[in-house]
Parts: structure tokens; C-alpha cells; sequence
């Protein structure tokens, strides 16, 4: 493998890597407040995608008015489904929240190929993300410079919600302790709701960048890519922004530069991300960065 | 009953519990001898309850052993602790609320079921008289504790006293040597606590039973114990008869600074538990 | 009611069910018998299911993937030769399946070596897996599902990939067979549910800490509840491949699962019967949520049908259920011959706690 090659590959995995991680913080965050997998995640991050995808595509408006509008509108889905089918649940046991999060995801899957169809849609790409770019003399597509820097934005900013304003302050406070975040008189569900309302928001993000990336859409598009970033989320200790967004740009990097250096091996690609969930699972269940979980006896 | 000489029946020899950087028990150590009734007290967090998590297998220590009858069951897993003779009781009681009263019962019984799976799949011969035998037993545990009427209930649906009840009657059926009951008395009136302490004292005699009981109510400690320890931030800090406890200045000191939480907690506390 | 007349009641239903069987080989057309072996492999993976996630409330979402095994098993062990290298004209099958089938009268043999090779898959995923509580299981064994689905894929020596196996022989008497398994299955797990395994299992269901504090080792019973439960979901994908004649890694997608996790639901989650029942329910739901998917034609007005409609309807469902009537249509509690009397004879002011809570 020449060096171009080599540093193509690695900004290949880079933002790979940094849209996992966009899409592992709605795993993470809403885990770490309700300890619940948000199974329909990905399949939000697909909502993200087509309402971009008929804003610009369909409805012709420009892009710096479509992105904020789709952080909006996916926020207002995940706030959405939360209201309906978790907080009634809030009170009941974890498996009940989990069965019923399975239950959203495959509505909307399936909500999606009733009302877009089973059809690939082509995504508007921008020219900006078409357009190769040249560094350290190598020639790379744009998508693999401007999908990371993208990402890093919206990241930079989540840590900037999250550590430097009070609605950051009570979200981490109702992942400490929801009990005495509630007796303190805060507004437990108003945190949650704005949680997956972050959440979702990167999701979208996500979505649109990976349509730039891999521009079909399909409403199936969401369910590897939300696995591999919940394995991101674990891997970099659920429960941990910081973390998962490690996690993401691991996970990144490994899945490509094992294609990129086992051809052969690309048809295991997902069961190799798998396997890496389930030895994290295992051996390290905390992540890299996570803090131990203890029952009370 | 042997006092004095004999082998104890458990020691904790140098115990330490540490749970990242907070010591929860702190070279602890604690000989019991067979038959005895020892009250193990302390103000809220003093650690009581870890003690008993280290016996059971439920934590393994930082540091120190543990002996049982003279064995090492230092970090044994807790289903090989209670197989060895230990059972124990849960602070805020853990029944299987969906069973049945017997069931929850007979559960206690299955450790020493000798029939395999598939001897149970296929009704054996061996495995249908062992079922037979654990429901009469269970029947009959039942009757000596007074929950033989309400056998067929579900365990959640029993009043507050009667699940406290089954609590130990379920420990009791893994055949214990030593029973580790955790705050039996909390949430309780002072007649129930009276009652409570009349069944203590049967089960003590009836099943031949040595006792470590964590309790915050006096009355019952005072009242039951004929030795008693006193735990404050993991440490030990004192041991006696009861009378030489409740002049201990040191006892005194520690549970001064919790007096006035505690007589705010107390309604809550009832609350709950009930 | 005296146990020898639950028995009678219970053979005499059996037999109700075998006389059913009997009559509707001969004259069942083969959409209908197709519908009622489909419920009966349903009721095979279904009540397996629930052991481990109703029974023992060990929350498994790798159902999937032990009926692809099953199923594989089956297939290679039965298909016979000459198809064989007719469906692996790309690459040749791996040698001692390449030149050895069994007789097709030796089915059960190849049924039986389904299941114990999802036994195995389900022992070793259990090994890791078992360790891990709650939602980290789930996780993990849906890990597990997705690798064989990956594998099934991949592996092309043995599985032919993604184009999967075609021309797997019909079974003369299927329905006797498929209907057959099930009986076998809810009397197996039954039995074992009702047993003292069975009780350990509840209890740790109940609460766990508790459970081991009663002296039940933990992960021996749970992978005790795992692997029946693999084994009788591997005899469900081999079922399904003499049902279907044709197996493709698709048809075991977490779909699948998604399916039996429905079932579960709805019957409520940890009553056998419950699920025997709702996956009839459902099998046949399947079928009338056809009518939404064909186009419609009322008079003037066409409405096109919609492909997928049935999905929504049903993942709808699954949340309703869960919204609104979590125990299920049992709420984990058993059909009793005893609860049906008591029904019976007073009908007025029982409700069904009472019932539950004094039968026998």
C-alpha cells in the first residue's frame, strides 16, 4: 500500500469514525439518564437523512437553511417518541422500556418503506463535498476533509452544552442521581426530553454527513451504521460523551483499515464490529473511559 | 452450647472492604462461637451491612479471610456460601414476589435436589419423591413459623410483617447453622417488634441456629443479645454485653451526632418500609 | 378438580388436536396447510423463547440466530447429494457434506442434530453472554444473531451465501411433524417450568441477588434455560426449512427475533400457554394483515395496496401492548383446566387474582 493510499485510507476511517461518533452520543447520553439502548436510534438518524434529503432535494432549499431545519425537525421526532412510548414507562422495569424500543425502531423502519418505499434515493451532495481536496500531497475526496471537520464542530459544541451551560449542568446531574436531581425539584422530564433532543439532532447531523458520504438513502440505511455506534458507545464507556466519541473514531478506524488491509476479510466487516461489542461487553463492560456500575445490595 | 474453648463457628479475621476509595470495612475481625446471638450496631453507613455482604460471597474482601467451621470461604460464590450452612436476610426484603409462599419456599430446597434435568423433565421415580419430600418439608417449615395459610398466596401480596416472616422462613430452609439477619425489625410497631423477637428466640432454639443480626432498634438488640459489637465508619469500636455497651462512652459519642437524624428518619423510614 | 381429571381433559384435548391433524392432512388446500404448519413451528420457537426471556427473565434477543443454525444443520444433513452440487455449482460444499446425505426417513435424525447444534451455538455464546445482566445480555446474543447472519453469509463452502439453499425435499405428513414438534415442546418445557429447575428459574427471574443467597448458582441454571431454549429454536429452523424448501441467511434476520419477541409479549411474557396461543394469533394476523398490503377496490375508489402496511401495523401493536396492557394476554400466568372450572361454575365476582392465587 503506498503512503497516499495509506493516508486516503486513514482519513477514510476518520470520518467514518466521527460520524459513528455523532450517532453514539444519542446512544450514550440517553443511556446514561434512563440506562436504556435506544434500539430505534439509528433508524433516527435515518428519519435525519430523508428530511434533509426532501427539503433540499424535493423542496430546493438552499443548504444553510435545510441543516438547521433537519437538527429541528429530527429533534422534535426523538422528543416525540420519547413523550409517547418511554416516559409512560419511566417506572417500570428496564426490560419493558428496552422491548418497546425495539417495537419504535421497526415502526419506523417500516413507517419509512410504506411512505418513501424500499427505492435507494439519490442525496443532493453538495459541490463543496464532491470536489476533491490535496493534502500532504495526497489527493482525497472532500467528503473525507469536511465530514470529519463537520463532525468536530458539532462535537466541540455538544461538549460546550454539556460542561458549560445549566440545561448541560442538569443533564449530568440526572445521570449522577435522577432521585435527588428530582427531589431537588428539577424537572426530570423537561432534562430527559432535551437529551433526545441533542441526541437526535447529532443524529441528523450524522445522517446528512453519511449521505454525503454514501449518498443513497434507504429507510433501512440506519441499522448498521446505529450498531456500530452503540459498539462505539460502549467501547468508549457508555454513559460518557467524551468517551463515545473515542469510541466512534476507534471503531472508524479499525472497520476501514481492516478492509483496507484484509480485503478479503470485507464481507466479515460487520460481525467483526460485533465481535468487538461483545469482548468490550465482556471484558471491559465499563469502556475505556466509563465508571464502574454497582448494584446495591 | 460451648461457650468458651470450642472452634468458632465463623471468624472474620482481619477483614477490609475498600470500594474504589472509600473504605466501607476496615481491619475488621470477629469470632462467633456455635449457638451464639451476637448484635452487630453501628450508626447508618457504619458498614454493618458489608459485613454481611463479605460472609455471603456477595463482595470478596479487599483484604482478610473468612473462616466457616473451620473452612476457608474467603470469596466463595454466595450460592456455595449458603450450600455450606450460611443463609442470610435482606435489609429491604428481596422475595420472589411472584411466587407463591411455598414456592418461595421450595426454592431453597433446590440446592439439594439430587435429581438431574432430565430426571425432571421426565418425572424419574428418584425426582418425583424428592419434589414430594421438599413440598411436605415446606409444608411443614411453614406450619412452624405460621405461614401455613397463606402457603398458596403470592409472596408480594402478604402484609408487611408476614413477608418478613417468610423472609427468614425461606433462609431457613437452606438448612442454615448461621443465620445473618439484616434489620428484621425495621418498619415495625413496637408490638410486631415484640412478636419478632419471641420468634427469634423460637427459631434460635427450634433450629439449633447461631445468629448475627444487624438492628437498629434497641429495644430488640437490648433485648435478644447477649453480645454486641459496635461498628462506626468500618471500624470496630466497641464490644460487650449489652449493659456495658449502653454505658460506652465511645458508642455514646457515635450515635449522639445520628440522634437527631434519626428521629427525623424514623416516620420516613416507616413509610418505606411499609 | 382431582388431577386425573386434568390429565383426561388434557389427552382428551391432545387427541381433539391429533383428530384436527388428521383431517386437515387430507383436506386442507396447500395455502391453508402452509398457515397451520407456520403456527406450529411459531409455537416451537416461540414457547422455546419464552423459557429464557419469560421463564428465567434472561433478556435474550438471539433467537435468531440458533434457528439458523438449526436450520443449516438440517438442510446439509438432508439435502441429498445431487442437489448439493446443483446448489453449489460456484464453490464446492466442504467434503463429508459434499458426498454424504442422509435418507429422507432419517429426518428426525437430522432435526435432532439442528437442535444440538444450536444447543452448542447457544452454550458458547452463553458462556460470555450469561455473565453479563439485563440489557448487556440482550446485546450481546443480538451480537450473537448478527455474527451467524454474517457467517451464513460468508461461509459459501457450507452455506452457499447469501443465494442460499434450494430444493431442500418435501416431507410427506409435514403437518404431523411440525404439529408434532410443537406437542413435544410446550410437554418438555412444561415439565421442566413446573419442576424444581424450573422454580429456580423463576426465582431468578424474581430477583436475582436473592436467588443466590438461596443457594441457586446463577449461571448454570441460566445457561441451563439458554441452551433448551437454543435447542428447541434450532428443531424451529429446521422445521422451517422442510417448510419453506428454501433457506437464505435473510430468512433469519432480527426480524425473526422481532417476531417471537411479539409472541412473547402478547401471550405474556413467561406463560407457556401464552405464547402457544398467541402464536397462533399471530400466524394467522399475518394472514388477514394481507387484506391491507393488496389493493382494494370499492366500487369507484382503487386504493393501491401498500407493501409493508402489515409491518406497521404490527410494530404498532408491539408498543400499544406494551403502552397499555403490559401483562399480556395471560400476564404470565398459565391456562389451567382448574381456572377454566372455576370460571365455569362461578361466574359472577371472580376475578382473575383470586382465581390465580388458589389454583393448584
Amino acid at each position: 500500500m503506498s503512503l497516499q493510499e495509506f493516508i486516503q485510507q486513514l482519513l477514510n476511517g476518520l470520518s467514518l469514525g466521527s460520524l459513528y461518533a455523532l450517532v453514539a452520543i444519542g446512544y450514550t447520553m440517553v443511556y446514561g439518564i434512563l440506562r436504556l439502548i435506544n434500539f430505534a436510534h439509528g433508524d433516527i438518524f435515518m428519519v435525519g437523512a430523508y428530511i434533509a434529503f426532501y427539503l433540499v432535494g424535493v423542496f430546493y432549499l438552499p443548504w444553510w437553511l435545510s441543516l438547521p431545519l433537519t437538527l429541528l425537525l429530527t429533534a422534535g421526532v426523538g422528543v416525540l417518541i420519547d413523550r409517547v412510548a418511554y416516559r409512560p414507562l419511566r417506572n417500570e422495569p428496564r426490560i419493558s422500556l428496552l422491548i418497546t424500543a425495539v417495537g419504535v425502531s421497526f415502526l419506523l423502519e417500516n413507517l419509512g418503506l410504506v411512505t418513501v418505499g424500499a427505492r435507494q434515493k439519490g442525496f443532493p451532495v453538495p459541490g463543496m463535498m464532491a470536489s476533491p481536496v490535496r493534502i500532504l500531497g495526497a489527493q482525497v475526496g472532500g467528503v473525507s476533509i469536511w465530514v470529519p471537520l463537520i463532525s468536530l464542530a458539532f462535537l466541540l459544541l455538544l461538549l460546550w452544552v454539556i460542561y458549560r451551560t445549566k440545561a448541560g449542568m442538569a443533564m449530568r446531574a440526572v445521570s449522577r442521581d435522577i432521585e435527588a436531581t428530582r427531589l431537588m425539584g428539577a424537572d426530570v422530564d423537561r432534562i430527559i426530553a432535551f437529551t433526545f433532543a441533542i441526541g437526535s439532532a447529532l443524529a441528523a447531523a450524522g445522517g446528512i454527513l453519511w449521505s454525503f458520504k454514501y449518498p443513497q438513502i434507504n429507510p433501512l440505511m440506519g441499522i448498521y451504521p446505529g450498531w456500530k455506534a452503540f459498539t462505539a458507545a460502549v467501547v468508549g464507556g457508555i454513559g460518557n460523551p467524551t468517551g463515545a466519541m473515542i469510541g466512534g473514531v476507534l471503531i472508524g478506524l479499525v472497520e476501514v483499515l481492516t478492509v483496507a488491509f484484509f480485503p478479503t476479510l470485507s464481507g466479515y466487516r460487520d460481525a467483526f464490529v460485533f465481535s468487538i461489542l461483545i469482548l468490550f461487553l465482556l471484558l471491559r463492560p465499563t469502556g475505556l473511559l466509563g465508571e464502574p456500575l454497582k448494584e446495591k445490595v | 452450647m460451648e461457650p468458651n474453648g470450642g472452634q468458632p463457628l465463623l471468624s472474620l479475621r482481619n477483614v477490609t472492604m475498600q470500594f474504589g476509595g472509600l473504605t466501607a470495612l476496615d481491619d475488621f475481625s470477629l469470632e462467633l462461637a456455635p449457638g451464639e446471638l451476637l448484635g452487630l450496631i453501628g450508626p447508618n453507613g457504619a458498614g454493618k451491612t458489608t459485613v454481611f455482604n463479605v460472609i455471603t460471597g456477595q463482595f470478596a474482601p479487599t483484604r482478610g479471610r473468612i473462616l466457616f467451621q473451620g473452612r476457608d470461604i474467603t470469596g466463595w460464590r454466595p450460592d456455595r456460601v449458603t450450600a455450606a450452612g450460611i443463609a442470610r436476610t435482606f435489609q429491604n426484603i428481596r422475595l420472589f414476589g411472584g411466587l407463591s409462599v411455598l414456592e418461595n419456599v421450595l426454592v431453597a430446597y433446590h440446592v439439594r435436589l439430587r435429581s438431574g434435568v432430565l430426571g425432571a423433565i421426565f418425572r424419574s421415580r428418584l425426582y418425583r419423591r424428592e419434589e414430594e419430600q421438599m413440598r411436605r418439608e415446606g409444608m411443614a417449615l411453614l406450619e412452624r413459623v405460621g405461614l401455613a395459610e397463606v402457603a398458596r398466596e403470592e409472596a408480594h401480596g402478604l402484609p408487611y410483617g408476614q413477608q418478613r416472616r417468610l423472609e427468614i422462613a425461606r433462609a431457613l430452609a437452606t438448612h442454615p447453622r448461621l443465620l445473618l439477619l439484616d434489620e428484621p425489625a425495621a418498619g415495625m410497631n413496637p408490638e410486631e417488634t415484640r412478636q419478632l423477637m419471641g420468634f427469634i428466640q423460637h427459631i434460635r432454639r427450634e433450629f439449633q441456629l447461631t445468629i448475627l443480626l444487624i438492628e437498629h432498634d434497641m429495644q430488640l438488640v437490648m433485648g435478644i443479645c447477649e453480645r454486641i459489637r459496635v461498628l462506626d465508619y468500618g471500624q470496630s469500636i466497641a464490644e460487650g454485653t449489652p449493659e456495658q455497651i449502653q454505658r460506652n462512652p465511645r458508642v455514646i459519642q457515635a450515635y449522639l451526632g445520628q440522634a437527631e437524624a434519626d428521629e427525623e428518619g424514623q416516620g420516613a423510614r416507616h413509610d418505606v418500609a411499609g | 378438580m382431582k388431577s386425573i381429571y386434568k390429565t383426561g381433559l388434557t389427552l382428551a384435548g391432545l387427541a381433539l388436536l391429533f383428530l384436527l391433524i388428521g383431517w386437515a392432512n387430507g383436506h386442507l388446500n396447500e395455502y391453508y396447510s402452509r398457515v397451520l404448519n407456520t403456527a406450529a413451528i411459531y409455537i416451537v420457537a416461540a414457547v422455546s423463547y419464552n423459557l429464557i426471556n419469560g421463564v428465567a427473565g434472561q433478556f435474550s434477543l438471539g433467537p435468531n440466530g440458533f434457528m439458523a443454525i438449526g436450520a443449516y444443520v438440517t438442510t446439509l444433513l438432508i439435502l441429498p447429494v445431487s442437489q448439493k452440487q446443483a446448489v453449489w455449482f460456484l464453490q464446492p460444499l466442504v467434503w463429508p457434506l459434499r458426498a454424504y446425505s442422509l435418507p429422507l426417513w432419517l429426518f428426525p435424525v437430522a432435526l435432532l442434530a439442528g437442535g444440538a447444534a444450536a444447543a452448542l451455538g447457544a452454550f458458547l455464546i452463553g458462556i460470555p453472554a450469561l455473565r453479563l445482566r439485563g440489557d448487556y445480555l440482550a446485546i450481546a446474543t443480538f451480537g450473537f444473531g448478527e455474527i451467524i447472519f454474517v457467517l451464513a453469509n460468508n461461509i459459501i463452502p457450507l452455506t452457499n451465501g447469501p443465494l442460499g439453499i434450494k430444493g431442500i425435499p418435501n416431507l410427506p405428513y409435514l403437518l404431523w411433524v411440525t404439529w408434532g414438534c410443537a406437542v413435544l415442546t410446550v410437554l418438555a418445557v412444561t415439565s421442566l417450568v413446573n419442576s424444581s429447575f424450573g422454580r429456580a428459574l423463576k426465582a431468578i427471574r424474581e430477583d436475582e441477588v436473592a436467588a443466590e443467597a438461596m443457594g441457586v448458582a446463577l449461571f448454570r441454571h441460566k445457561m441451563l434455560a439458554l441452551v433448551v431454549s437454543g435447542f428447541f429454536g434450532g428443531i424451529a429452523g429446521g422445521l422451517l426449512a422442510f417448510l419453506v424448501s428454501t433457506i437464505s441467511p435473510s430468512a433469519f434476520t432480527f426480524f425473526m427475533t422481532f417476531t417471537l419477541l411479539i409472541i412473547i409479549v402478547l401471550g405474556g411474557l413467561g406463560s407457556t400457554t401464552g405464547a402457544v396461543v398467541t402464536a397462533v394469533i399471530y400466524t394467522v394476523l399475518q394472514e388477514l394483515l394481507r387484506v391491507v398490503e393488496s389493493p382494494l377496490d370499492l366500487g369507484p375508489v382503487h386504493i393501491p395496496g401498500i407493501s409493508g402496511m402489515r409491518m406497521v401495523v404490527i410494530s404498532a401493536l408491539l408498543i400499544a401492548v406494551m403502552l397499555f396492557y403490559r401483562r399480556g394476554l395471560f400476564g404470565g400466568r398459565e391456562f389451567s383446566w382448574d381456572w377454566l372450572w372455576q370460571k365455569w361454575t362461578k361466574r359472577k365476582g371472580t376475578s382473575w387474582n383470586q382465581t390465580a392465587a388458589s389454583r393448584s
